[in-house]
């Protein structure tokens, strides 16, 4: 318990208290406070357990880049977050924060005893063991190891906030809103550019915030930004990631930090397309790494200086400063400034700018040069550090409760990353920065490695005279990956940078290496005896700190997750106790059950209704497509395998699509309403797919046609009404059509009015039965459909769905493209072959139809399967071989793609693909099922009716 | 090479870990081997390691541009499974489930098979279909794969939603048991370790500039970044990169290359105890060892080199996780990262001899390529061995582009009617 | 999320207006039947997939409904031009 509240200073709201919980016990802090410095104001400087060893854990930044505290917020049902950093976390009266990885409690966690073990778990431990006995991987050691998984708990209970999203344009995107973003964007201010400036954090000011001398000039500039009417600024705000042509993904939190719980967004995903980006996201202090660099109490310099300057609160009464970098030694000079009571500065370095030492002269500061810590003694908090003096080894003993590294500074080229721009090493900085640009963008300020914060020794690991195999120098905080760790990857030969990260995790943790990433490079390098860019960068990809899945789903969730197409009928169906079914993007009724039945009682009545007296079907969702133009019949006999040429106006064609492949892709029935104007019909789920096919074969294969392709899906409700009693119904409620079986043929398409609505009325089936489709307008889809039940009332005119539908069409053999046919299924294959014309050079598909495996003998084919039970209902997909006793894996000639129980024939229907099918009428196959193996018979795959008499009535 | 072993690891600890030896040297070219793989990834090292374990041929360079298991090996969703619907697939993928088990104590090398189960959904009445014949069409190939109803799904995968009315409701599942996951990197690395044990030479950073033929055709050998070496067997296992490395050899492929993104999530408890995919939503995840929940995204529609993909793929894929697992919608994504797959026009692999003499290829494997992994690297071995394929990789030839014998198992799912 | 300059619409669109429509400049034969099994397969199937200068093509779906033809590297995912369907290769 070393941290506290100073007097006076900082940016809180010292008015206005805040009381908030971590592992249940109660604390104050104050409005404008992080749940970090909050909790140091109150002396807690424990704040997790690490990863593999669960060692205790402290703060050791102030930003985005802490790795080690990271805790869990409770806010209610399902609003439970685990992994938040606590530096960015702002407090709210009520906040209820966690612990994380730890068991019982965070002082005393049984974990820990990893530690103690920690030398037998080096990296890539788990690649050398748990292999013996074999057996034991599976029963003992996998679901030991998984156990061990992770840091937070898992979320049990659906998220119940939503979150918003939206896109964005500007000329000017500035990223960071530090000094350097500031100055830039006040620079174009009065430009009429449009100008988006995003930070992170709760405030503008970035850097500027933790040092008090610049706060009026912030002030004065924050207030003429926001003035500005062509500048938008976006606070709490993080740009993840930089996407293609200066796309820009950036997630704004809205509600985590506002006490009560509001049904508005929690957060906002903002996606903006910029001009120019311009990225000023400022650098990253190193740690420096030696042994028992992770005791709590031991931090980065920076962050001491963030937590007093910008939160009032002091890390410790008495703050050791182990430097190689003269950033370490202003920060300290800013702290003793601040109140904060300083012990010692520490430096690698031999000698220093004179200015620093006079400095510290000036402020009773003790200077130690050439010198380095070698430990730290402390368990839950520092109580001294042994430092070693570099000219004889000595090791002595300096007290103090909290020592701060300044390793030197790590420009933020995430974004620039993303952007693949390209880096470039600077010896001087022992970093990467910003090179060549592959975007519109620049970087400015720190983050291009542009500052004044001096200059300093770039080292990999601090010189120690004890056992560098002994000791545990952390350089990934969080994943626990230690300076030795990363020499043993060398060691067992691995030197690219990127087998060094995976091998030991080291980067990988949720901080992402952005303390880590560039002490591993010098240390890797050291080890390989190579400068560092022959080792490589590993690449950074977004997002730059995690994003919630929620807010990157944004709205797309339950019904807006993909929006369900319903008809216009589709409220009847609704209304009338439907159940439904979801088809391509469609919703649509499968059957309608009446009270007491189920789907295969209700199924059977309509088959039945219809075959004996008249059904009524929403046929809506079939696409639709009109086809004009003086070349449309030339276009169509193009596409199709069938001849359209020669097809009278007022006729209809059943229309067989191939891809270029041979395959069968789509089928339908159009009509020829006028020499040259054709109204195409196919599958459901084909719609946009064979538009596009054919818009593509019509723009650039044959632009010369003179044709016109409209999907006109949506403008049609289109009914079925199919039995014997149809034309009863249908004939009062059309003007304008001669309905007899002389005037309007089966296959024929007339217009005309139904119920005063102009009707494209087609004589067509698809269940065998005399038969209409009554295309409307459609919105006046439903008004027809009732029109129709009551008309047909008489007749017990019966409605029926898509189940319905399937059976009636199998027990006539009409093929479901999709489901009796499986993108693998030629004309020939499928038993079409009267649908490809015999004549025509050519269409699409024909060419491939020639190829050796698709004339070669064996293909699999369409039929028929009659079980030998007929009580038996196959099941759709069952596999079929030709002898029943074979060991596995046995050899299958096919499978059943549609199966049906027949009432209309009191038995059981199926249709199969076998190979060589067509040559096995009445030939009796197997289908092996768990307990039993059934029998069938081939067949025709035509149940009912053979002759089609009953379509010609 | 040093066993590995519980038993090492404890010794070695007592020397602070200072004697472990290089797990595989870094060789530098030879002026000529035996057989050459070109691609340094888990099934070209696979290869390399049965080349010199199964076919004696121990004089062989895996060569590769960059660092080893670094393409996609090292860029997917490590997940293991068979269930495929035909024949010719599902003796493919098995033939690598069945290498998979029992690889970490052939390789010494612990990979982390997990047989934590792959389940599939239904969510409408073709997927139900479709998944049924799969289930079928295994059962009689000796592949495991059963049904589960929505309840029997969720009693396996307590995070599946599966209530009726949501947007896709799950209608079943199939699962295969044997399915799971393995630590990828491992993979590349356990494979690289014992090949080099018997004499394989693992080349990094050795790009392939030329493919040098002889005045009958056959190939003599390849120029790389490295100078000239010779072999009369190369064999290219260079996924996205298949098609480029073929052209030197003036061969014009049929394939494409995209991006595919994959992302993982902050590691938290253990929660999520399987792998679970679905088609109709587009959605794939499992969770790791170390506790991210692996997820698989989306290629972009575009071909491309870039390993860069699009943010509203992942979006996209993060809304249909969500929809499946509605407890995971505060979880925050971690890491994104892109690879690139190389696709054939049926979407299933090519793995076998080219019209090249000397030259043979293994690619094709599109965003399914790490199960098939322990496979593909034994059968592209033999075919180099023999120099004709195994009677598994047979049907996946080159020719079935101009036959038409493709094998389809997208198109056999395909979504019409 | 590529921006697409569409040749008929002379707009710069995001990518979710388009739709890809693979490589371009690959003619349907004028006479498939008399093209070799090799030929035939060579139009349906074999790509040039180049790492770097690809010709390709976009339709623009959400727009105007047109295909046209671009030029991009395909390892910088940058456009170099995009021309109407027709008009000869760039």
């Amino acid at each position: 318990m070393s941290g506290f509240r100073l007097e006076t200073g900082g940016r809180i709201d010292r008015s206005q208290p805040v009381t908030f919980s971590f592992d249940g016990k109660a604390y104050q802090g104050f409005a404008g406070d992080t749940l970090a410095s909050a909790l140091l104001a109150n002396g807690v400087m424990l704040f997790g357990r690490s990863f593999k060893y669960h060692r205790p854990r402290g703060l050791v930044a102030a930003g985005s880049e802490e790795p080690n505290a990271l805790i869990s917020v409770h806010r209610g049902p399902g609003r439970f977050t685990p992994n938040l950093r606590a530096t960015g976390v702002e407090i709210h009266n009520g906040l209820k924060a966690f612990s994380q990885n730890r068991w019982p409690s965070l002082a005393m966690d049984f974990g820990a005893i990893n530690d103690r073990l920690g030398m037998f778990f080096p990296a890539g431990f788990y690649n050398k063991t748990f292999m013996w006995p074999r057996s034991f991987w599976d029963r003992v050691y996998e679901p030991a190891i998984r156990k061990m998984a992770g840091l937070g708990d898992a979320p049990t209970a659906e998220d119940p906030d939503v979150y918003a999203s939206t896109y964005a344009h500007c000329d000017l995107l500035i990223i960071g809103a530090g000094p350097a973003g500031i100055d830039a964007a006040l620079g174009a201010m009065d430009s009429n550019k449009r100008i988006v400036l995003i930070d992170e954090q709760d405030e503008l000011g970035g850097g500027a915030l933790a040092d008090p001398a610049l706060w009026p000039w912030l002030e004065r500039s924050v207030k003429a930004l926001t003035e500005a009417t062509n500048v938008t600024i976006l606070t709490r705000t993080t740009a993840f990631g930089f996407y293609h042509d200066n796309f820009i993904g950036a997630v704004q939190r809205l509600t985590d930090h506002l006490p009560n719980v509001t049904d508005t967004p929690r957060e906002k995903l903002w996606r903006i397309r910029a001009g120019e980006v311009v990225l000023a996201q400022g650098a990253i202090e190193r740690p420096l790494v030696f042994d028992g660099n992770d005791t709590p109490g031991v931090m980065l310099s920076s962050a001491a200086r963030v937590f007093a300057n910008r939160y009032g609160v002091a890390v410790g009464k008495a703050l050791t400063l182990m430097a190689s970098h003269d950033s370490g030694w202003h920060d300290v000079f800013a702290l003793a400034k601040a109140g904060v009571g300083i012990s010692a500065i520490i430096d690698v370095r031999k000698s220093v700018d004179s200015a620093l030492l006079h400095a510290a002269e000036r402020l009773g500061i003790k200077v130690y040069l050439n010198h380095g810590v070698v430990g730290v003694n402390g368990r839950h908090n520092v109580s001294s550090v042994e430092i070693c003096d570099y000219s004889d080894q000595r090791v002595h003993r300096i007290n103090c409760d909290a020592l701060l590294m300044a390793g030197g500074w790590t420009p933020s080229v995430h974004l620039w990353s993303h952007s693949k721009g390209s880096l470039k090493w600077r010896d001087d900085l022992g970093a990467y920065v910003p090179d060549v640009p592959n975007e519109n963008v620049r970087c400015i300020g720190g983050c291009f490695g542009d500052w004044d914060f001096g200059t300093g020794a770039v080292i990999d690991v601090l010189p120690t005279p004890k056992d560098q195999s002994r000791i545990k120098a952390f350089v990934d905080y969080q994943n626990d990956v230690t300076a030795k760790d990363i020499k043993l990857a060398v060691r067992e030969g691995f030197r690219s940078i990127e087998h060094i990260k995976r091998y030991t995790t080291n980067g990988m943790a949720t901080d992402q290496g952005k303390t880590s990433n560039l002490n591993g490079l010098q240390i890797a390098s050291s080890a390989l005896n190579k400068p560092v860019p022959d080792i490589g960068l590993t690449s950074f990809r977004p997002p730059y700190t995690p994003q919630t899945f929620g807010a990157l789903a944004g709205h797309a969730k339950g019904a807006l997750f993909q929006p369900t197409r319903t008809t216009n009928i589709d409220s009847w169906a609704q209304a009338h106790g439907a159940v439904f079914e979801l088809v391509a993007q469609w919703r649509r009724a499968r059957y309608f059950p009446k009270a007491g039945e189920d789907m295969h009682a209700a199924v059977n009545r309509e088959c039945v209704a219809v075959r004996s007296s008249v059904g009524i079907f929403d046929a809506s969702t079939l696409g639709k497509i009109e086809v004009v133009g003086p070349d449309a019949a030339e276009f169509l006999n193009r596409m199709y395998t069938n001849p359209w040429k020669a097809l009278e106006p007022g006729r209809c064609r059943y229309g067989l699509l191939l891809k270029e492949d041979g395959f069968i892709t789509d089928d339908g029935v159009s009509a020829r309403l006028a020499p040259d104007r054709f109204h195409l019909t196919t599958t459901t789920g084909g719609a946009a797919r064979v538009l596009n096919m054919m818009e593509d074969y019509l723009q650039t294969e044959w632009p010369d046609l003179d044709v016109w392709l409209t999907s006109t899906t949506e403008q049609y409700a289109v009914i079925a009404l199919q039995g014997p009693n149809a034309r009863k119904v249908l004939e009062p409620l059309v003007e304008g059509i001669d309905l007899s079986a002389e005037a309007f043929p089966h296959m024929a398409i007339r217009e005309g009015t139904i119920c005063g609505i102009e009707t494209r009325l087609f004589r067509v089936s698809f269940t065998g039965e005399l038969g209409f489709e009554i295309n409307v307008p459609t919105a006046y889809g439903r008004f027809i459909w009732e029109r129709l039940m009551a008309q047909g009332a008489q007749y017990d005119i019966t409605a029926y769905g898509t189940e319905a539908m399937h059976v009636l069409r199998a027990e006539k053999g009409f093929i479901i493209v999709g489901q009796d046919t499986d993108g693998t299924v030629t004309p020939f294959d499928a038993g079409l072959d009267w649908a490809v014309g015999k004549k025509k050079p050519d269409f699409v598909g024909k060419r491939s139809m020639a190829r050796p495996d698709i004339v070669a003998p064996g293909r699999k084919q369409l039929v028929g399967l009659l079980t030998d039970d007929p009580n038996v209902v196959l099941e759709e997909g069952a596999q079929i071989v030709a002898y029943p006793n074979q060991p596995i894996p046995m050899t299958m000639i096919g499978h059943v793609t549609s199966s049906y129980w027949s009432e209309t024939l009191g038995r059981s229907i199926a249709m199969a693909l076998v190979a060589g099918g067509h040559d096995m009428m009445g030939d009796t196959l197997y289908i092996p099922m768990p307990g039993k193996t059934h029998t069938a018979k081939v067949s025709g795959t035509v149940f009912y009716d053979l002759e089609g008499a009953r379509l010609h009535v | 090479m040093t066993r590995f072993s519980a038993l090492s690891l404890f010794t070695k600890a007592f020397g602070g870990h200072q004697n472990w030896p290089e797990q595989w040297p870094d060789a530098a070219p030879k002026p000529a081997y035996d057989a050459i793989i070109v691609g340094g990834g888990g099934h070209g090292l696979g290869a390399a390691y049965y080349l010199a374990k199964k076919y004696g041929i121990n004089n062989v360079a895996v060569l590769e541009k960059g660092w080893i298991g670094g393409g996609n090996t090292g860029r997917n969703t490590t997940i293991i499974r068979s269930n495929y619907l035909y024949d010719e697939s599902a003796h493919l993928y098995d033939h690598a489930v069945k290498l998979w088990d029992g690889l970490s104590q052939e390789l010494n090398y612990n990979i982390m098979y997990s047989k934590r189960g792959v389940m599939m959904l239904a969510h409408n009445v073709h997927d139900v279909q479709s998944l049924q014949r799969h289930i079928n069409a295994n059962r009689l190939n000796g592949v495991d794969n059963e049904w589960l109803t929505p309840e029997q799904a969720k009693a396996y995968c307590p995070p599946l939603n599966i209530s009726p009315d949501a947007r896709h409701p799950v209608l079943g599942a199939a699962l295969q048991r044997r399915g799971g996951t393995a630590r990828h990197d491992s993979v590349a690395w356990g494979y690289a370790r014992a090949a080099a044990a018997m004499g394989v030479d693992i080349i990094q950073n050795c790009a392939v500039t030329g493919i040098r033929r002889g005045a009958n055709g056959a190939v003599e050998g390849v120029e790389t970044t490295r100078g000239y070496i010779a072999s009369k067997r190369v064999g290219v296992s260079a996924a996205g990169n298949t098609s480029v490395v073929m052209q030197m050899a003036g061969l014009d492929f049929p394939l494409e290359s995209y991006p595919l993104q994959a992302l993982v999530s902050e590691p938290i408890k253990p929660t999520f105890p399987c792998v679970v995919m679905s088609n109709t939503v587009h959605a794939y995840m499992s969770q790791s060892d170390k506790g991210e929940l692996v997820i698989g995204a989306g290629t972009d529609q575009y071909v491309s080199y870039s390993q860069r993909g699009a943010l509203h793929i992942v979006e996209h894929t993060l809304a249909a996780i969500c929809e499946i697992f509605p407890i995971y919608r505060r979880m925050r994504m971690l890491r994104t990262w892109g690879g690139i797959v190389d696709v054939t026009p049926d979407r299933s692999p090519i793995l076998g001899k080219t019209p090249v003499k000397g030259l043979y290829v293994n690619c094709g494997w599109g965003t399914g390529g790490f199960k098939a992994t322990p496979g593909a690297g034994d059968l592209l071995a033999y075919t180099m061995a023999k120099d004709e394929p195994h009677s598994i990789n047979a049907p996946f030839n080159l020719d079935r582009f101009r036959n038409g014998r493709f094998i389809d198992e997208a198109a056999a799912a395909a979504v019409a009617h | 999320m590529i921006l697409i300059h569409c040749p008929y619409c002379d707009e710069k669109r995001p990518e979710i207006e388009f739709a890809n429509a693979g490589q371009a400049h690959i003619a349907r034969p004028l006479d498939p039947a008399g093209q070799s099994d090799a030929d035939w397969e060579a139009y349906l199937f074999i790509r040039a997939n180049p790492r770097g200068r690809h010709h390709e093509r976009w339709r623009h779906v959400h727009g105007c409904g047109r295909f046209f033809n671009a030029v991009r590297d395909t390892v910088t995912d940058k456009f170099e031009t995009t021309y109407k369907a027709g008009e000869p290769r760039r």
